[in-house]
């Protein structure tokens, strides 16, 4: 029922990024994703919303690398991908914001925003100073505020660590980008700046699956809304078609609004 | 960018010296804890424990441990544990003696004395150790034992396979040029002890030019000349304060005769010698600096202690942790066998019990230098501090004539007391425990 709508956006924009279909994900007995299908074009945020535990977590975890999905496939630029371990995600430019960050506490910034893909000189030694620069400059741009250079990030607040995280996944030239939560500690001074970066990516061409609770800033910031509720996908509306309570409908009692039922 | 202004303040708080000179409290607690032991232990030998001759002997008795308490760190950073260690040096220590008393004088057709054969017998120990801690890793890493638990069996495995090696025999006289990483068989006498003094200061002068260069380049903060200078002036007093020590200890004439005779010289009236420098001390060095390289300057480095911070999040960003895992253990299995060549050579023989209780031993010096329990937190040097106040704190209450069981138990108390002492300065500090 989603690709009827998929389409029509389809042929103005291409081939979809990103494909991922009839995914499929069980913990013991929770079925976390059940058999979700949801795509994004290149230069699109595409929200997901849904109540806690709903999957959206997992959902995108199978994109990144995090977890293996029991079943279903995923497709790039159309071509069928294996994406096995985080390194994998990585190659195909997919980056991620974690909802708890995945920072290593006893680190500083630049080597939690570098990590696992160090700057190095010719001697294969790692080049702190060139790092500790490019990590002032991108941090200049989404936080100026941000001070704390040599500090590990145990020692920053969360909205800090938060932006070390965002910084971390737009610095490496993302094509697809998976936020999962990304403003839930920013102020709202920062959490403006991670909107105006967000529209910005966005006309780079970047594809952009934004999970958040803010109905409002899903509004503003998606392109489309898919909706989760016990791991199964509700619906995937623009959110120019809905209203704000449309979309809480969807999440809360799990319909898709009268407007739009076919 | 012309930024400088955003990171150096017009007017700088006052800042205390300790705090410009950017010394780590915890290493100076160290230092004053090594120091006080050692006036200690001085005041109660009657001024027999700072002695050239003790100072020596202390040095080269501690080496064993040390090597090994510098894989420790890498293994506790990444929030494992190795209790094999001492039997991992018994086997490593058992492969050596009989490959160079046994199998390859005759497999060469040379002497037992031959230095081919003690070449031979350490590159056999070292691949041998470091299979063996790769395999125990490969145990952690991949199949998700327990760390406590494939090496708690290793630590009965393993000392009874170097038993089943010798047949519990004590193996020697070891080959002559292996015995010269004992320690006092093999030192770099006065003037080359100079040179490397001179070498060393002037390298780490140079380091510390270059670090301060580099920051300067990329316009971050920099520690105040005068303090810079200052560290220094404290390295190279600490590295030639150190060497003369070490000279002062002078080769007993009745030695010096023989060495003179076995060159067919007569010893000139009034001459003295002095050792030096203990090669197996120089190994430590070089590999402290080597290792503190590794672990700061290194991915591999970035790695283990990122691991040991969060190992989910070196996971997601990409770090293969199984195979760092398998890594790690390599290098403690590496250092295991570089250990047995200085703890047998130190011996002069392979024995039966050698390397008993180092586990023990290795994690305190490991834990006493600062590395956490938790996981994340260690230096290399920390960790060779800690191993020479074990070794102090040992010889000291021999020569004190505090007996045996005392000993061990005043040992062990340090051990959890060390511990204790760092859970509360890391809660003053802010640290994590
Ligand atoms: N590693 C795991 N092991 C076991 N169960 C899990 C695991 N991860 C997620 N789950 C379960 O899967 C379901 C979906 O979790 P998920 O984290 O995807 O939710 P979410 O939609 O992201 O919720 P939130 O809005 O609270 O972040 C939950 O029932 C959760 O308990
Ligand atoms: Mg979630």
């Amino acid at each position: 029922m989603s690709t009827d709508r998929g389409t029509d956006r389809g042929q103005d924009r291409g081939a979809p990024l990103v494909e991922l279909r009839d995914i499929s994900i069980a913990f013991g007995g929770v079925q976390a994703v059940d058999h979700v299908t949801v795509d994004l074009y290149p230069g699109e945020v595409v929200g997901l919303l849904g109540h806690n535990g709903a999957g959206k977590s997992t959902l995108i975890k199978c994109l990144s690398g995090a977890y293996r999905m029991d079943s279903g496939e995923i497709r790039i630029n159309g071509n069928k991908v294996e994406i096995n371990n985080p390194r994998d995600a990585r190659r195909h430019n997919i980056e991620t914001i974690y909802q708890t960050l995945a920072l290593a506490d006893n680190l500083d910034a630049s080597a939690n925003l570098f990590l696992g893909r160090e700057i190095t000189n010719a001697l294969g030694m790692i080049d702190e100073a060139q790092m500790e620069a490019e990590t002032r400059r991108i941090m200049g741009r989404l936080n100026p505020n941000f001070r704390k250079f040599s500090a590990p990030v145990s020692a920053l607040s969360g909205g800090q660590r938060q932006s070390v995280a965002i910084a971390r996944a737009v610095y490496f030239n993302a094509k697809i980008l998976i936020m999962d939560e990304p403003t839930a500690a920013l102020g709202p001074q920062e959490t403006q700046m991670v909107a105006e970066l967000i529209d910005e990516l966005k006309r780079q061409g970047l594809g952009i699956f934004l999970i958040d609770h803010d109905i409002h800033q899903v509004k503003q910031l998606c392109d489309r809304a898919a909706v989760m509720k016990n791991g199964q996908l509700v619906g995937i509306v623009k959110v120019d078609e809905v209203s704000e309570d449309d979309l809480l409908g969807m999440i809360i009692a799990g319909k898709r609004p009268e407007h739009l039922a076919a | 960018m012309k930024a400088a202004t955003a990171h150096a303040p017009a007017t700088p708080k006052k800042k205390s010296v300790l705090a410009a000179l950017e010394i780590d409290t915890r290493l100076l607690g160290m230092i004053g804890a090594f120091v006080v032991l050692c006036l200690a232990f001085n005041f109660f030998t009657d001024g027999r424990f700072l002695t050239p001759r003790n100072i020596f002997n202390l040095t080269i008795q501690t080496v064993s441990v040390a090597i090994m308490a510098t894989g420790m760190v890498f293994i506790i950073v990444t929030r494992h544990i190795d209790l094999s260690v001492g039997s991992l040096l018994a086997t490593c220590s058992a492969v050596m003696a009989m490959a160079q008393t046994a199998i390859l004088p005759d497999l060469l057709g040379v002497g037992l004395d031959s230095p081919v054969v003690a070449a031979l017998a350490i590159v056999v120990g070292l691949v041998c150790g470091t299979a063996i801690g790769a395999f125990q890793g490969w145990l952690v890493g991949y199949l998700v034992i327990p760390a406590f638990i494939v090496t708690l069996g290793g630590l009965l495995v393993w000392r009874n396979v170097a038993w089943y090696l010798t047949s519990g025999q004590t193996i020697g006289p070891l080959n002559e040029t292996y015995l010269l990483f004992g320690g006092i068989n093999g030192t770099l006498g006065e003037t080359l002890s100079w040179a490397f003094a001179l070498v060393a200061t002037v390298a780490a002068l140079w380091a510390l030019v270059a670090s301060r260069r580099n920051k300067v380049a990329h316009e971050m903060p920099v520690k105040p000349m005068w303090a810079e200078s200052a560290i220094g002036v404290l390295i190279a007093v600490a590295i030639f304060g150190f060497v003369a020590l070490l000279v002062a200890y002078e080769i007993p004439s009745g030695r010096l005769e023989r060495i003179f005779e076995a060159r067919g010289e007569v010893l000139p009236e009034g001459y003295s010698a002095g050792y030096g420098i203990p090669f197996s001390v120089l190994a430590l060095i070089v590999l402290a600096v080597v290792l503190t390289t590794v672990a700061r300057k290194t991915r591999f480095g970035r790695y283990v202690f990122a691991t040991g911070g969060n190992p989910d999040a070196a996971e997601l960003s990409g770090i293969n942790t199984r195979m760092l895992t398998v890594k790690v253990f390599a290098l403690m299995g590496f250092l295991c066998a570089l250990s047995a060549v200085v703890a047998s050579a130190r011996l002069t023989n392979h024995t039966n019990d050698i390397g008993t209780l180092d586990e023990l031993r290795v994690i305190a010096a490991a834990v006493i230098g600062g590395t956490a329990l938790s996981g994340g937190v260690g230096t290399i040097y920390g960790a060779i501090l800690g191993a020479l106040i074990m070794q102090s704190l040992q010889s000291g209450m021999a020569m004190v004539g505090v007996d045996a069981p005392f000993q061990n138990i005043v040992v062990g108390m340090v051990l959890v007391v060390a511990v204790l002492v760092d859970i509360l300065y890391r809660k003053r500090t802010g640290g994590k425990a």
